[in-house]
């Protein structure tokens, strides 16, 4: 789960790391207030779940409260990348002399969390790391021992020579984990932290992403889950059990399980069909699922027919066929439906369907093909 | 041969009295897995299935012989499972359950590899040597007796490739879902090496999907190490994009995970890829006859 800026300082603050005063306004009145309150330079940022907002016009500078709140009436309403802004982020905007970058990310290949570091903080960060990798500096962390001080130690002394800021740095490394250990968060991104004139650090941008799997244990990260950031037919999917995610195209797609999902879309792809979308109705699917799925196929202008692919495994074929004969029941369907079911109690699915007028079809591929035709007339 | 589970695979579900692992438990007995015991702590001594019920795993381990574990766990408690699993002297655990957290995960792999104890999952459909032994939940009915590993991080897609195989008469060796959470125990490149290793494999279907870089170094692993031919299927090339991981994620792999650049990955080490399911049956029929 993606959390905005903004939340993700105020963990991260807690956990003592150094981040400039500021709060969130949903308004330019309200952005006006916090400025009083800060009393500094301001800098006036969207708080959207999309990166590169700044070359978006999403950051913006301001000097007084007056101006805060002229800045943030510009921003407040903007859209970048598709999402409207409803939030800013008003705080002091500190001077930068140095760019440092911190990140934590859980790797995949060592199986822990990685440590990174860069002298070259900043938004080319990704530059750095394909032209110069030898900037960045990584350090997989041994989850049974945690993160050692000598080790934190060793990262910020690539980083600075000065024994001062070369201390600060190995405390906010330790704060930083001890974060994303505590909160299970999947990633944390300090870029930049930056090094100002009088020698302090501060974190300028945060970036947090939770571990979905986690989130049972800290409801008070369940809470920060920014509703208006996501697609409502995706929320209400998700709320039944389906996981669902709307693609462009008009073939609306059924199937149970992820990767046979995407493999239904890529193989519609392939023969020449746009998938309208992702849809997995899980593992024990009851015709309840089914309904839903269709309700929200259905409710798209752009489906011209529908695809159902299961391979029935826990998911019974039988409890697929009937929620399919429900949703004939239940609403009214205009588009073609063409079905393939394999696998556990297929001859039961197919005795339901038979006093149906569906078109069953043998194998995955031939579905593909028999669906694009009958959205194409 | 075949490759982990086989004929002396002693089995013990742990949550074996829940939904799920009931469930499986059935239709595990039923194919024939020799399920020596169940673990559901505060109900030892009851039944399911004909399969005595104990506390604790160490209890199945010595009165009964279990040497691999299935869990069906709910999430919560699962990483505590998996480690007295490893505790109790088990060898292989196949943990089924879903939505554990990461660095739970990333804690117990570690520990696990520690005592050299094989871990598939978590969230994975588990393994099968048709006609041996059934350790999960993938349905023995699709399944058949033959030549080809087969490895995956899916579950359903994996059924309808296995499927196709099946009925091109090939069979399998050894079929496993290896899961598909950010930290999982035996990847593609572990399993790769024991079917390279094991005589009855004679060709090996890989079956990837979008996200991390495993199947990148897989195809490393085969260019390298590997004298099998090996057929690869990548899931999700139509995915849209955006599940970025801020930068890290591309610093940390080089990669954003696209299928794209996992199909080049393995067409670059000379491994040929699929375009749907079915014809990864051909792609190994092809190179088999070689």
């Amino acid at each position: 789960m993606k959390i905005h800026e903004y939340q993700a300082k105020e963990i991260l603050r807690k956990f003592g790391l150094p981040i400039p005063p500021g709060e969130v306004a949903r308004t330019p009145e309200e952005a006006e207030s916090i400025a009083k309150k800060i009393e500094k330079p301001l800098v006036i940022k969207a708080q959207v779940h999309v990166g590169g907002r700044g070359k978006a016009g999403g950051i913006q500078f301001a000097k007084t409260p007056g101006e805060a709140k002229e800045v943030a009436a510009k921003i407040l309403g903007m859209e970048i990348k598709g999402l409207r802004v409803k939030k800013v982020l008003v705080a002091e905007n500190v001077d930068i002399e140095n760019e440092v970058y911190l990140g934590i990310i859980l790797d995949r290949k060592s199986k822990s969390p990685v440590v990174m570091v860069s002298p070259e903080g900043g938004i080319e960060i990704e530059e750095v790391a394909k032209k110069t990798p030898e900037k960045i500096f990584k350090k997989p962390i041994n989850s049974l021992d945690g993160f050692l001080p000598e080790e934190a130690e060793d990262l910020s002394s690539k980083i600075f020579q000065d024994t001062d800021l070369r201390l600060k740095l190995t405390e906010i490394l330790g704060s930083l984990y001890d974060a994303f250990y505590k909160k299970d968060a999947s990633l944390i991104e300090i870029n930049p932290l930056a090094l100002t004139p009088e020698g302090d650090l501060f974190a300028v941008d945060a970036k947090m992403v939770m571990d979905d799997n986690g989130l049972f244990r800290h409801p008070e990260i369940e809470a920060m889950r920014d509703l208006e950031e996501e697609d409502p037919t995706e929320l209400e999917a998700k709320e039944k059990g389906l996981s669902f995610i709307r693609l462009n195209g008009n073939i609306g797609c059924v199937v149970n399980g992820a990767g046979l999902a995407m493999a239904t879309m890529d193989i519609i792809k392939h023969y020449g069909g746009e998938p309208a979308n992702f849809l997995d109705i899980g593992g024990s699917s009851n015709p309840e699922k089914v309904t839903t799925a269709m309700k929200i196929l259905l409710a798209d202008p752009n489906v011209k027919a529908v695809y159902f692919n299961i391979f029935g495994g826990i998911t019974r074929c039988d409890d697929v066929a009937n929620g399919i004969v429900q949703s004939l029941n239940q609403m009214e369907v205009k588009v073609p439906i063409v079905i393939r079911l394999t696998g556990t109690n297929e001859e039961k699915a197919r005795e339901i369907l038979q006093k149906t007028d569906l078109l069953h079809v043998p194998s995955m591929a031939e579905g593909a093909k028999k669906a694009i035709e009958l959205a194409k007339e | 041969m075949s490759i982990l589970v086989d004929e002396n695979t002693r089995v013990v579900v742990q949550g074996i009295t829940g939904r799920d692992g009931s469930f499986h438990t059935h239709q595990m007995v039923e194919y024939g897995t020799e399920v020596v015991g169940g673990v559901t702590p505060g109900k030892g001594g009851m039944k399911q299935d004909g399969v005595p019920v104990y506390d604790t795993v160490q209890e199945v381990v010595e009165k009964e012989g279990a040497n691999t574990s299935v869990l069906f766990v709910p999430a919560k408690f699962a990483s505590d499972a998996i480690v007295e699993a490893a505790d109790a002297g088990i060898k292989l655990v196949a943990c089924i359950t879903e939505g554990i957290p990461a660095l739970e995960m990333s804690r117990v792999s570690h520990q696990l590899q520690k005592k050299k104890v094989y871990l598939i999952g978590p969230n994975c459909p588990g393994l099968i040597s048709p006609g041996k032994s059934k350790v999960g939940i993938i349905p023995g009915r699709i399944c058949k007796k033959g030549s080809i590993g087969v490895v995956s991080r899916s579950g359903t897609l994996t059924y309808e490739i296995v499927h196709h195989i099946t009925h091109a008469g090939l069979g399998q060796s050894t079929v496993i879902g290896i899961g598909g959470d950010m930290i999982i125990g035996m990847k593609f490149m572990d399993c790769l090496r024991l079917f390279e290793e094991d005589p009855e494999t004679e060709g090996v279907a890989l079956i990837g999907e979008i996200g991390g870089t495993d199947e990148e170094e897989a195809a490393d692993f085969i260019k390298n190490e590997m004298e099998k031919p090996v057929v690869a299927f990548i899931a999700g090339l139509t995915a849209p994009p955006g599940r970025r991981m801020g930068h890290a994620g591309a610093i940390i792999s080089g990669g954003e995970g696209t299928a794209k650049e996992k199909v080049e990955a393995f067409e670059r080490a000379g491994i040929p890829v699929a375009h749907e399911p079915e014809e990864v049956v051909k792609l190994l029929n092809g190179l088999m006859v070689k």
